[in-house]
């Protein structure tokens, strides 16, 4: 009798989903999202949105950086050209949603095509300060290209609409989200079962020796730029069509750095981090948040402390989880998960 | 016509001025990089700390400049050995993209440390020199242009000396070179390490006071100029002393005059732009920029 999951074909190695047990529990998780805005408030389903948008950029930073090896301070750029090709696509074109958002998330990809020609010739900390040039150089670009994105006086985007029903609330627009974060997280899982996703993690170990290997450099670095911006792109359609109105104040650096955050703290090189990671950053200001609030009868001026709060928190938690946890919370979870499969006997 | 001369030389003078600050964040940025490899992506925040604290030390404590400078400069250390010792040297050997992120969350944490001491409300700094200006030829100077251009060069001649004759300096220089060997002959490489934050913390933070009274007044828009930063190191060879300090003069320069001419007709912002088009253009023809070591590796 076979006791114990012993993998004895490349098939059965390569299998996302082990046992069924794990295929009953997306189901279920599945299940358990299209059921949200039923019982959700609207504080928490706008959390929630974001939660799913921040998945979308987060899973494509990951698979740059943490899969790829390609460091990008640049992410909120392809963020907002996404935003701003999506809202642009919609008002002077008049596209439908469903055409302008993979559109703009296309534009995005072309732009991570430039950015990522650098990659080409600089590695490592040069390629992070040149994609921090570019991010500094969109974003003037955003701010003073007022005749499309309107600058700092901000870009109206109208809601989306299916059949005539405006996506205009968070309960709405919810649908909209979470039916692309789950292919998207579908996606990025098999992308590395394939090739493509087996050349980046090769140019990520040892660039030299997956060039040797005949990995071509050239192509796989480009292509990890553009599969990253056009996760980003889709993450700043959503963004618009979320928010409704875009300010070039929503893509700032901090932002870039939020989501480099995200996948630091939920685990470099890790689809499961990816969200983890995206959730913690995203939850980290509503649980101060709601911290200030329960502490506005001891302490009036907690609400003020909010921002500053969160900022050493936050600066804390990289900190700390390069220190202690380089592999983020997915290897956290990966240990809690081991130790309770083998509960009680773990030797 | 001659006003077309003197509006360009009092952009040059501007220039060179803010370029002298920028000179010794460059400095502070490069000593780091030299010593230990580390890229610190917070360098605005050290100015923004320094600045803080000056300001806190002369004008609500009330202390006499002579005291309040030192006072200050004594916190600047501590605040070096604090990061270096805490933070960096735990992940020495760590991957590129783990320092830089640590850097960035210890700049974070300052933000958030200032933002709650102090509020995030510009602060009027002590007025040090007369606002009144002076005129060299027909061009109008304001003092506090001069004297910051002084002081930086004067600090950075005193660095420039320190690095050529002195023990620690030397010692510094062998670190930068080859640690190994460094180490073999007696270098207490760990001792460089710390230093060398030290020594940048002390130049950031008087960067920031020559700052707070170049703008009359302290707030967080202090720390984006720290970014500019990149471009000068950039410019001037990752790691390079003379290029920070050359690098630091001619970006200032460049930014105003581009931000003086091409302003008007590209409708403002263009200063805060043009330093990263130059940075993207010298990593495209000449990554390792005028002064720096050639070991850029092409795959």
């Amino acid at each position: 009798m076979q006791c114990g999951g012993f993998r004895i074909s490349y098939r059965s190695d390569e299998r996302i989903f082990d046992t069924a047990l794990p295929i009953v529990g997306v189901v279920l998780l599945v299940a358990a999202l299209a059921v949200v805005p039923r019982f959700a408030t609207t504080y928490w389903l706008d959390v929630m949105n974001r939660i799913g948008i921040a998945i979308i950029g987060a899973l494509g930073l990951n698979i740059l950086v943490g899969y790829t090896g390609q460091i990008s301070i640049g992410h909120a750029a392809f963020l907002a050209v996404g935003a701003y090709a999506t809202a642009i696509l919609e008002i002077n074109a008049g596209l439908p949603f469903y055409l302008a958002i993979p559109l703009a998330a296309l534009i995005a990809s072309g732009f991570g095509l430039v950015f990522g020609i650098p990659s080409l010739r600089l590695k490592g900390l040069y390629l992070a300060i040149a994609t921090l040039a570019a991010h500094f150089i969109t974003s003037y670009g955003i701010i003073h290209w007022e005749s499309l994105t309107k600058g700092v006086l901000g870009l109206m985007v109208p809601p989306a609409t299916v059949f005539g029903i405006p996506l205009d609330s968070d309960g709405r627009i919810y649908y909209l989200i979470f039916a692309l974060v789950i292919p998207a997280t579908f996606f990025a899982k098999n992308l590395f079962r394939t090739k493509i996703g087996r050349a980046f993690i090769a140019i990520r170990d040892r660039d030299v020796a997956a060039g040797v290997m005949g990995v071509s450099l050239y192509r796989y670095k480009l292509l990890a730029f553009v599969i990253s911006s056009f996760y980003a792109g889709m993450a700043g359609g959503l963004m618009a069509h979320h928010s409704r109105i875009l300010f070039p104040d929503a893509f700032t650096l901090l932002v870039a750095i939020d989501y480099l955050a995200m996948i630091i703290i939920g685990g470099l090189g890790s689809i499961l981090g990816a969200i983890f990671g995206a959730v913690f950053m995203t939850l980290l200001p509503e649980v101060l948040k709601l911290s200030a609030t329960s502490l506005t009868g001891v302490y009036p001026n907690a609400f003020g402390l909010i921002a500053s709060t969160r900022d050493i928190v936050f600066g804390l938690a990289v900190i700390l989880f390069l220190m202690y946890e380089p592999l983020g919370l997915a290897r956290i979870w990966l240990r809690v998960r081991s130790y309770w499969k083998l509960w009680p006997y773990a030797y | 016509m001659g006003d077309q001369i003197v509006f360009m030389l009092q952009l040059i003078i501007t220039g060179v001025a803010v370029g002298g600050v920028y000179s010794l964040m460059a400095l502070g940025f490069v000593l780091i990089f030299k010593a230990s490899s580390v890229v610190n992506f917070g360098p605005g925040e050290l100015v923004l700390f320094g600045a803080y604290i000056a300001w806190a030390t002369i004008l609500p404590m009330k202390l006499p400049l002579y005291v309040a400078l030192p006072l200050t400069l004594v916190v600047a250390i501590l605040l070096g050995l604090v990061i270096e010792r805490g933070v960096l040297r735990p992940l020495i050997g760590e991957p590129i993209i783990s320092v830089i992120m640590v850097t960035f969350g210890v700049a974070s944490v300052i933000r958030g440390f200032l933002n709650m001491t102090w509020g995030s409300d510009t602060r009027p700094f002590p007025v040090l020199f007369s606002p009144e200006p002076f005129h060299l030829g027909p061009v109008p100077v304001s003092p506090v242009h001069l004297w910051s251009f002084v002081g930086v060069l004067i600090l950075l001649a005193g660095f420039s000396l320190f690095f050529k004759f002195s023990l620690t300096g030397m010692a510094m220089r062998a670190t930068a070179d080859n640690q190994q060997v460094a180490q073999s002959l007696g270098v207490s490489v760990k001792w460089v390490f710390a230093l060398s934050w030290c020594i940048a913390t002390v130049v950031s933070t008087l960067g920031g006071i020559i700052l707070g009274s170049v703008r009359g007044g302290v707030d967080f828009s202090l720390a984006d100029l720290g970014l500019k930063v990149f471009p000068v190191v950039i410019l001037g060879g990752l790691d390079s002393v003379a290029g920070a300090i050359i690098g630091g003069v001619l970006i200032g320069v460049l930014e105003n005059l581009s931000g003086g001419y091409l302003d008007p007709v590209m409708g403002g912002g263009v200063k805060e732009v043009a330093p990263f088009v130059v940075l993207v253009i010298i990593l495209m023809l000449r990554p390792h920029g005028l002064f720096g070591k050639v070991e850029i590796e092409r795959v």
